[in-house]
């Protein structure tokens, strides 16, 4: 692994004696985005000033380069550019905003103005130059805010939830273009989001912050498949968690207790242990009673169907099966399988799908 | 009316015939008043920007003073000040008592807390995240505070125009520390009491129409200043 470009050692933050942000260590690694995840209150944002230096926190140190970050900050904080949830544009011009930061640093009008150009082209709001950023839609003042990032040549993107406050269309495509930006510029980047779609979109890894710690630092698969607990298991949109025990084990295959059901589950723990059975809704397979058909799934619960709702483009089951199982169908799937409260259906999922969690009942 | 007409009458001749003694105490008027709104916008914008950025402990209350402030009766600060600057008070060794300096002080203490007030709560309008954002661009304290200055212009130009009208406009305190003396103390607003108490009603019309000319057009230049689009 190369050394990192941003260190932080036991950063602890207080307000009003209350702690508000607790970590004992955090590398951001050249060229990577490395997303944080979490809940609303977590301290996502306390994190990201202490990173940008607009916060000094209670405790603890940011290495930058090797180097820790002491005295004057504005150095340093001159190596990074920061965007906000809002696009907070200065009364000017497009242009006049995307070329703050750097007539902030003295940079001479002819570079200035080709760099603007340039990174405003890169942002699709080339043709916006001129105009007054107060009459800007709230895309385009998010893209302003942007460019106005970029432009400067950051060692280090901080970006503070940047597409929370727009609409889906709208923040589809910045998306899309902050990602071929990233793509092709490589820049060390910190993306808080609560979104954790947002997170698997960009990130290269993920770190889930909740309650001021970070509770989970991994690639994204290995954080969405293996969450380390039943909170970041819920907060990853694992939706089916439930207390079991297991039963017996043998060659990495459990057989875990479950209320009155037997799930089997891939796993290296040992019979005896409380564990968390962790099922996400897509890994469930939903069929008629009739329908059943030899497949590799090892496991077949019988269920009753409790609820049915629609959840973005899918549709969201509620399964009785003894305790409440989730499956994300298709609605093609739902008017095949004529499902509705009260009918009869099977869930099917492999034993790999199952994450199992080391647990302590109570 | 007649009164009015022929003060108005008064005026235009006095302005016209380039009257000495008008253009004196206009020019003195200027001279302090311009002189004491400075040094209030100075410090008025410097204690509005910790109040509002630093949020001391203490807020509340430091900001209920200039409030207060703001309407500090300007008989009190003239002896207040006076008693400050006579010979055997605290600041008697400067021997500034009945000075152009003297009338600056009282004017800059009326004017301080209307500046400090207003801006304060101009800067506190402000987006609170904006001076973060202005920060993480890269700016100095300085260059921060100047950015933030800009993007609250509208109030804090009408902050400045509050300031200078309270110290232009101001006439007891001006008397009781400046003295009124005739070609160096002696303001429009003191001239106007002087000529009242002297009967000379048609003059201290004139002088009042005088006095509302420059606040009017100081007042434009500010507004048209304020109104301006926003520098690119």
């Amino acid at each position: 692994m190369s050394d990192p470009l941003l260190h932080l050692q036991d950063i602890v933050v207080e307000h009003a004696r209350r702690r508000i942000l607790e970590v004992p260590s955090l590398n951001v690694l050249p060229n990577e985005v490395l997303a944080v995840v979490g809940p609303n209150g977590a301290g996502k944002s306390t994190l990201l000033r202490v990173i940008g230096q607009l916060e000094r926190p209670s405790r603890g140190r940011v290495l930058f380069g090797g180097r820790p970050i002491s005295g004057n900050p504005l150095p340093f904080r001159r190596r990074m550019a920061f965007v906000f949830q809002e696009p907070l544009l200065l009364d000017t011009s497009v242009e006049g905003n995307v070329g703050s930061g750097l007539s902030l640093r003295g940079v001479p009008n002819d570079e200035r103005q080709r760099r603007v150009e340039e990174w405003t082209a890169r942002f699709g709001i080339a043709g916006l130059r001129r105009r007054t950023a107060r009459t800007l839609s709230g895309g385009e003042a998010q893209r302003t805010s942007l460019a106005r990032a970029m432009v400067l040549e950051p060692e280090i993107l901080l970006l503070d939830e940047p597409f929370s406050s727009l609409d889906a269309p709208t923040r589809e495509s910045l998306i899309d273009d902050l990602d071929a930006v990233l793509t092709t510029n490589r820049v060390a980047t910190v993306f808080v989001t609560h979104d954790r779609t947002e997170a698997l979109r960009l990130g290269d890894r993920i770190a889930v912050l909740m309650g001021g710690t970070v509770r989970q630092l991994g690639t994204a698969a290995q954080v969405f498949s293996s969450p380390i607990d039943g909170e970041v298991a819920a907060f990853v949109g694992v939706e089916t968690i439930i207390p079991g025990r297991i039963r017996d084990a043998s060659r990495g295959l459990a057989a875990v207790a479950v209320g009155d059901n037997t799930i089997e589950a891939a796993t290296e723990l040992e019979p005896g242990a409380d564990v968390l059975v962790c099922l996400r809704p897509e890994e469930v397979i939903v069929s008629g009673l009739a329908d059943a058909m030899p497949m590799s799934a090892r496991n077949h619960l019988r269920t009753i169907v409790k609820r049915v709702r629609p959840a973005g483009p899918y549709i969201r089951l509620e399964l009785e099966a003894g305790f409440t199982l989730v499956a994300h169908i298709t609605k093609q799937s739902l008017e095949e399988l004529a499902l509705s409260p009260g009918s009869n259906a099977v869930a099917s999922f492999k034993a790999t799908a199952v994450h199992l969690i080391p647990h302590r009942p109570g | 009316m007649d009164l009015i007409w022929d003060g108005v009458t008064e005026a235009l001749r006095l302005i016209f015939n380039g009257d000495s003694y008008v253009y004196e105490v206009t020019f003195t008027s200027l001279l302090v008043s311009g002189s004491a709104t400075l040094i209030a916008l100075v410090l008025g914008l410097s204690i509005a920007s910790f109040l509002a950025f630093r949020a001391p402990p203490g807020r509340t209350l430091a900001l209920s003073a200039f409030n207060a402030g703001m309407a500090l009766p300007p008989v009190a600060v003239g002896l207040l000040v006076s008693i400050m600057l006579w010979r055997t008070g605290p600041l008697g060794q400067l021997h500034l008592l009945y000075s152009r300096t003297a009338i600056v002080i009282a004017q800059a203490v009326i004017a301080t807390p209307v500046v400090a007030a207003l801006s304060t709560a101009a800067l506190q309008g402000l987006n609170p995240n904006l001076r973060l954002q202005v920060l993480a661009l890269g700016a100095s304290r300085w260059q921060a505070a100047l950015l933030l200055f800009r993007e609250a212009r509208i109030s804090l130009l009408a902050a400045a125009m509050a300031g200078f009208g309270a110290a232009i406009s101001e006439v007891g305190a001006t008397i009781m520390v400046g003295g009124n003396i005739k070609g160096s103390t002696r303001t429009l607003t003191s001239a106007i009491v002087l000529e009242v108490g002297q009967g000379d009603f048609e003059t201290a019309i004139a002088l009042s129409f005088i006095l509302l000319a420059v606040i009017l057009l100081l007042v434009t230049l500010f507004t048209v200043l304020q109104q301006r689009r926003p520098p690119e």
